[in-house]
């Protein structure tokens, strides 16, 4: 099982984010990032001058690095920076199909987890355009995974392993609407919640967290209870959701898991501090329903 | 004038729709290949073939939507409902998946494929990409984008835009969102349902009544007040201090004051959500907007109003038409 570590969801200060992808260029347990900014393209002038050095950290630290599309594009300026993503030279991960029509005829890339990928018309599709790589919708039952899993043969499918769950995306900024602010005029205003926002019910249950114009899961995915089916469903590799606070102990934590060194129960037992948003849920693979943890609903 | 495209989510609604002047309909079979997979509703095949029959006997046309992502090892299921629509003689499909949309092209190259509001194509290169790839005749276009922007988008494609004006309103960009199956296991991509009946409970609870999804709140509401479907994106909730609607009020779509504007943006249909609603309702919707299109194509104002009483007793919105809903 190789480790991804997926782009960061939040928005986080530039100092910090420097300093990330630094630290993870010396982590001897990943094998890919992908880097870049895939929620809010007012976001991207705040790092992207320090994008080349973190590249160039990642790849002298050995690891492979791609760099991923916005999930929502649709501002002239947003389809000219994903137009300008083969350019870097980079694998590209596709997180919406945009970056797919301007990528050359032939050129190799990687398929995010927010392409639908529900079937293996559509992942054929996908690999005859050149997908070398696919991270599955989080949203897919295990019987799909296993289905597409083995429609990939050589290419490797990966599944979301830890993080808040990437659920929608929109052109309202929830951030902004929750500060009484227009969208144009936020202030940035999301830099506030590095991990998102929570959005508990009106009886205080946990229900979801917003993140400028995307809506996260409230609790923290984690397959650690279900890596051994996954294996055997034939996924290779597992992503990782960045979080501005205590992440490398998660990283460490699946390398002990992955090695065989703690087993599921105690994983969760040393991770659960670690999750945004203090709970678990894997439910989205075998039910009832995404937030169901160990097949469970909360309370 | 612009095309009317009208719900029908069953053969009584097909023909009031047809009767009270849509230019077209669009519908589809009776299970989760479509986004309304609702109990009772929608087509068999033979009312499907009927259904076009006295669509087509009107001058009326029919798409067919088939328009959820088919489910790994059972595409053949949704193959079959492209194929059966081509059959029963419907005027297009409206397609969402790649795979599927790869499929129709090949093995149906004489259908026309409409691309649907479920395959997000939010700008003009995803939708010339489709069109280029795969001949792709049409977009509904999603609804995150401002009249400015549909107008622009407009004038770099070369395929027709047809976009929502009425009815119920996605917050989240369709087709990229499973905020449904988080929470009750069953979602609009794979399932053709959102917030589903099944899962909803309402207790009263002191002088409250508690509307739950899947077991979470999503309103509280007086007992006194009508209380609101408890779709999950527009609940009432808490952030930090604050208690609101943090994605969006029960509101609903309502954009029949922008149809000049959405006209001069180059727009060529406009499509009504509801294909869960009543033939009365449709029927009455339909007629006020075709009154509005036929005014607007003769150059006279539009007749003020026209919608009232339709907004499901909510309030409406016009959503990201306006930029200022972002």
């Amino acid at each position: 099982m190789d480790l991804t570590i997926g782009p960061i969801q939040g928005f986080w200060d530039a100092d910090l984010w420097s300093a990330f992808y630094a630290r993870l260029a010396e982590e001897p347990a990943v094998k890919r990032v992908v880097i870049g900014e895939l929620v809010c393209s007012k976001r991207l002038p705040f790092y992207q001058d320090r994008l080349p050095e973190a590249i160039e950290q990642l790849l002298a630290g050995g690891k492979e690095v791609a760099v991923t599309s916005l999930a929502l594009v649709t501002l002239k300026r947003e389809r000219k920076m994903t137009a300008d993503l083969p350019g870097l030279g980079l694998d590209v991960e596709v997180n919406d199909l945009t970056a797919l029509a301007h990528l050359p005829d032939g050129a190799q890339f990687s398929v995010g987890p927010l392409i639908n990928v529900y079937n293996e018309g559509t992942l054929r599709f996908l690999a005859r355009r050149g997908a070398a790589r696919f991270c599955l919708p989080p949203e897919l039952p295990a019987a799909s995974v296993e289905r597409l899993a083995k429609a990939a043969g050589t290419i490797p499918v990966d599944v979301w392993g830890w993080g808040r769950l990437p659920l929608a995306i929109s052109g309202r900024c929830y951030h902004a609407r929750y500060h009484d602010r227009p969208k144009d005029q936020c202030q940035f205003v999301c830099a506030e919640d590095p991990d998102g926002l929570a959005v508990d019910t009106l009886e205080d249950q946990k229900f979801l967290a917003i993140n400028g114009v995307q809506t996260l899961s409230a609790q923290c995915a984690n397959m650690a209870h279900a890596l051994d089916r996954l294996r055997h469903l034939g996924v290779s590799g597992l992503r990782l959701s960045p979080q501005s606070t205590g992440f490398f102990e998660v990283i460490g934590l699946f390398r002990d898991l992955i090695d065989g060194r703690i087993d599921a129960e105690a994983f969760s037992e040393q991770a659960l501090p670690h999750a945004p948003g203090g709970s678990f849920c894997d439910g989205f693979i075998d039910g009832p329903s995404g937030v169901a943890w160990r097949n469970q609903i909360p309370a | 004038m612009m095309e009317l495209v009208c719900p029908a989510g069953t053969p009584a609604s097909l023909r009031a729709a047809v009767d009270a002047g849509a230019h077209t309909v669009y519908c589809g079979f009776a299970d989760d290949t479509n986004a309304r997979n609702f109990p009772g509703l929608n087509f068999s095949r033979p009312e499907m073939a009927e259904g076009i029959a006295y669509a087509h006997a009107r001058g009326a046309r029919v798409l067919v939507a088939i328009n959820t992502f088919p489910r790994a090892g059972d595409e053949a299921t949704w193959h079959r409902a492209v194929a059966d629509a081509s059959t029963a003689g419907a005027d297009a499909v409206i397609l969402a998946d790649l795979g599927l949309i790869a499929h129709a092209a090949e093995a149906h190259p004489g259908l026309r494929l409409h691309l649907s509001v479920q395959a997000a194509a939010a700008n003009a290169d995803m939708i010339n990409f489709y069109a280029a790839t795969f001949g792709v005749k049409r977009v509904v276009l999603p609804r995150v984008l401002s009249v400015q922007e549909i107008a622009a988008i407009n004038r770099e494609i070369d395929v027709e835009s047809e976009v929502f004006v009425f009815g119920g309103l996605c917050v989240m960009t369709e087709g990229r969102c499973s905020l449904s199956s988080y929470i009750t296991g069953r979602s609009p991509n794979m399932n053709g349902v959102c917030s589903p009946a099944s899962h909803v409970t309402y207790t009263e609870e002191d002088d409250e009544l508690a509307a739950r999804l899947g077991g979470y709140t999503i309103h509280r509401s007086a007992k006194s007040e009508a209380a609101p479907y408890p779709t999950l994106c527009k609940g009432c909730f808490k952030v930090g201090p604050r208690t609101g609607y943090v994605f969006e009020d029960p509101a609903s779509l309502d954009a029949s004051e922008l149809l000049p504007a959405l006209a001069k943006a180059g727009v060529c249909a406009l499509k009504i959500e509801g294909r869960q609603r009543s033939r009365a309702y449709v029927a009455q919707v339909v007629r006020n907007f075709r009154n509005a299109v036929e005014a607007l194509e003769a150059g006279q104002p539009m007749p003020a109003g026209m919608l009232a009483g339709l907004t499901e007793g909510q309030s409406a919105t016009a959503g990201a038409y306006n930029k200022i809903w972002r």
